[in-house]
């Protein structure tokens, strides 16, 4: 069979499996729809964590920004990961006791206050908005490249599935088809990577194979691919670019922006115990770290296959994977020097009389994990199993944030907002419909991508780092934290980080270098300063004004302990 | 699970306000070690002292040592990490009673 129909049978069957799950698992009530009924084992929650946080970055994008960038890319493997730390240790616990639905309704419990509720409805709102672009982004790359439909075709297509069972079953529909789509993309994503592992280094564990030996040249892999770069004028693969204080604030920002995306937050509500909160987290990040650890060696491989596949070869030979991709326009050749042969160079590069090389090729790092087993010359099914995968990792995490805009609407903006004598049933029929709605928006965003997608992503991270991250913490550590420090430390934290980002990279882009950055933070890492700018002027704010009511003080005492006979929004409101 | 270490903690008498105290001094306390080993590996190890671990290579392996801490090994240790979090946050919870066994 060719590639397109491997593609076409198991993107279908992958499909049919989730719409099977969907029908099996509707929700009935708001219990159901916003928090799966709060009866979801741990496991299962950790699995559908794992689907729901890793997007199409994580599973399509991560190993090219590795791949392209080396040591600088562990800003992402540490960045996405060591967050689940903070989330176990400082969050998910407290926030399982507490047992509300939604991020926005700890926020406004706990301070007492609509404004810090509104708060944090828009942050979530516009955080999942700019997250869910870039998954559709995903889907429409997927579809396009591998079964050659029209992008819009295929963003329709995908919309019309997370549609199905986010509308329908709510975040018990999500949760169990999360379930089925971790298992999809896991094994679209270890397969190939053993399949490359084994080729390259003759060690079916991609982990080890990483630090393993090179068949061809017989010294180590990593020895082998610095080599490599030294020749063609890269930096050094194993040691990076970045300043030191640049990844190191990066890291923190991708760090705590994950342990307050609210997304990711809100799976944990779904469990039914404290205790249980906490291991799922553990769970989550085992199911997240079999994809993490084995992303710097697909990242590894595919760099040293690409580079002895193209580099000073002749372009009228490259295979058909190399035309193929030319025609979406995210590979592209110029030859400078008219020699027939593909130079791919770094700056440094210089040929044998001294003088500079200039690079000919262009490629896309977003399409590295794609292409990697076209260029390994893999079978035909795994080709089509990565597509399958792909689009799991997107259609799973879209559903995830499209339930949080859901809730925040139907639950915070009515129930707890503007209309609170609302019925639970005119309550669930809103909630579809937000749900509805926000598909649709994301359709949209998909087919017509604003251009600065990439752009944004850090501004979700940034935002939810100093906003969301600050407040949760403080109001579970600190009980004398107050409704005026946190709304003002929320909306300096938001106002410091989102304008720093808007001026470098809307107002004023060509001076996005590290002669104007403060202290040498890019924007990518300032929510780190903007979560601290937020811890200051909280504890600062707090200290000036009056303590909250002694109702909090109780409510903070009973999130701190697990076993509870009442739950507690429920009788403090 | 007795029904005298169910109400302990959620009277209201001085004794319980102790016992809440010492409970969460204990939680701090483990949270500030965990997230110290933390800090250590990834910050530490993978981006601070990270030039300095590249000097070293692992044994048998092609890893220059920073740079696994930093796409490896922080990883694997954050999954300890966490576990060590759950087993020793359980006990605890037994130790004062607060466990939500048979709930």
């Amino acid at each position: 069979m060719t590639v397109q129909a491997w593609t076409f049978v198991l993107v279908a069957l992958s499909f049919a499996l989730y719409i099977g799950v969907a029908i099996w698992s509707r929700a009935h009530s708001t219990k159901e729809f916003y928090v799966a009924g709060a009866g979801v084992s741990p496991l299962a929650n950790g699995m559908a964590t794992a689907a729901d946080w890793m997007s199409a970055a994580s599973f399509i994008s991560m190993a090219g920004l590795i791949a392209f960038r080396g040591y600088d890319g562990s800003v992402y493997l540490m960045g996405w990961t060591g967050g689940y730390v903070l989330l176990a240790l400082l969050l998910a616990p407290y926030l399982r006791k507490f047992g509300a639905y939604t991020v926005p309704d700890f926020v406004g419990d706990r301070y007492y206050s609509q404004t810090a509720r509104i708060v944090a409805v828009v942050c979530a709102i516009f955080v999942s908005f700019t997250y869910v672009a870039g998954q559709m982004r995903g889907v429409g790359i997927v579809f396009g490249r591998f079964l050659e439909v029209p992008v819009e075709i295929g963003v329709f297509i995908g919309m019309g599935i997370v549609f199905f069972y986010a509308v329908l079953g709510g975040m018990k529909g999500i949760t169990y088809t999360q379930v089925a789509q971790y298992c999809v993309l896991i094994f679209a994503y270890l397969v190939p990577a053993i399949f490359l592992s084994l080729l390259i280094t003759g060690n079916a564990i991609p982990q080890l194979g990483l630090g393993g030996v090179d068949q061809t040249s017989g010294t180590f892999l990593l020895d082998r691919l610095n080599g490599l770069h030294e020749e063609l004028g890269f930096a050094a693969y194993t040691s990076g670019t970045k300043s030191t204080i640049d990844v190191f604030f990066i890291t923190a920002a991708l760090m705590v922006g994950t342990a307050g995306l609210p997304h990711v937050i809100i799976r944990f509500y779904t469990v039914p115990k404290v205790r249980d909160a906490r291991i799922s987290v553990g769970w989550a990040l085992v199911f997240i770290a079999l994809l993490y650890t084995a992303a710097p060696a697909v990242a590894v491989f595919a760099r040293t296959n690409l580079l002895n596949t193209v580099s000073e070869q002749p372009y009228s030979e490259m295979p058909e994977w190399f035309t193929k991709w030319e025609s979406t326009g995210l590979i592209s050749f110029e030859d400078h020097n008219g020699d027939g042969l593909i130079q791919f160079v770094g700056p440094d590069a210089r040929d044998d009389t001294g003088r500079p090389v200039e690079n000919e090729l262009t490629i896309d790092q977003d399409i590295m994990v794609l292409a990697n087993p076209e260029i390994a010359g893999l079978p035909n099914w795994v080709i089509g199993l990565v597509a399958a995968g792909g689009l799991a990792a997107a259609l799973s995490t879209a559903a995830g944030l499209l339930l949080v805009v859901s809730a925040a609407i139907s639950h915070d903006l009515l129930k707890r907002g503007l209309k609170q004598d609302i019925s639970e049933w005119e309550e669930l029929v809103a909630a579809r419909i937000s749900a509805g709605v926000a598909v649709v928006i994301a359709g949209y965003l998909g087919i017509n991508p604003p251009g600065f997608v990439a752009e944004v992503v850090a501004f979700a991270f940034g935002l939810a780092a100093a906003s969301f991250f600050p407040a949760i913490i403080l109001g579970i550590f600190s009980k004398r934290m107050n409704r005026e420090g946190a709304v003002l430390g929320m909306i300096s934290g938001i106002t410091l980080t989102a304008s720093y980002i808007v001026y470098f990279k809307f107002i004023n882009p060509s001076a996005n270098t590290e002669e104007y950055w403060w202290f040498g933070i890019s924007p990518e890492g300032i929510g780190t300063l903007g979560m601290l700018f937020n811890l200051l002027v909280a504890l600062t704010v707090s200290r000036f004004t009056p303590p909250p009511p002694e109702r909090i003080g109780l409510m903070v005492d009973r999130i701190r302990i697990p076993r509870h006979t009442e739950v507690v929004h429920e009788i403090d409101l | 699970m007795t029904d005298t270490s169910n109400t302990r903690m959620t009277s209201t008498t001085n004794g319980s306000d102790n016992r809440i105290n010492e409970y969460w001094q204990r939680n701090l306390k483990y949270v500030g070690v965990l997230l110290a080993i933390w800090f250590t590996v990834s910050y530490g190890a993978g981006i601070l002292f990270v030039d300095f671990l590249n000097r070293i290579r692992i044994p048998g392996t092609g890893f220059p040592l920073g740079f696994w801490f930093a796409q490896q090994g922080s990883i694997y240790v954050f999954m300890i990490l966490i576990f060590i979090y759950v087993f020793l946050m359980n006990r605890l919870d037994k130790e004062f009673g607060v466990d939500e066994e048979g709930e």
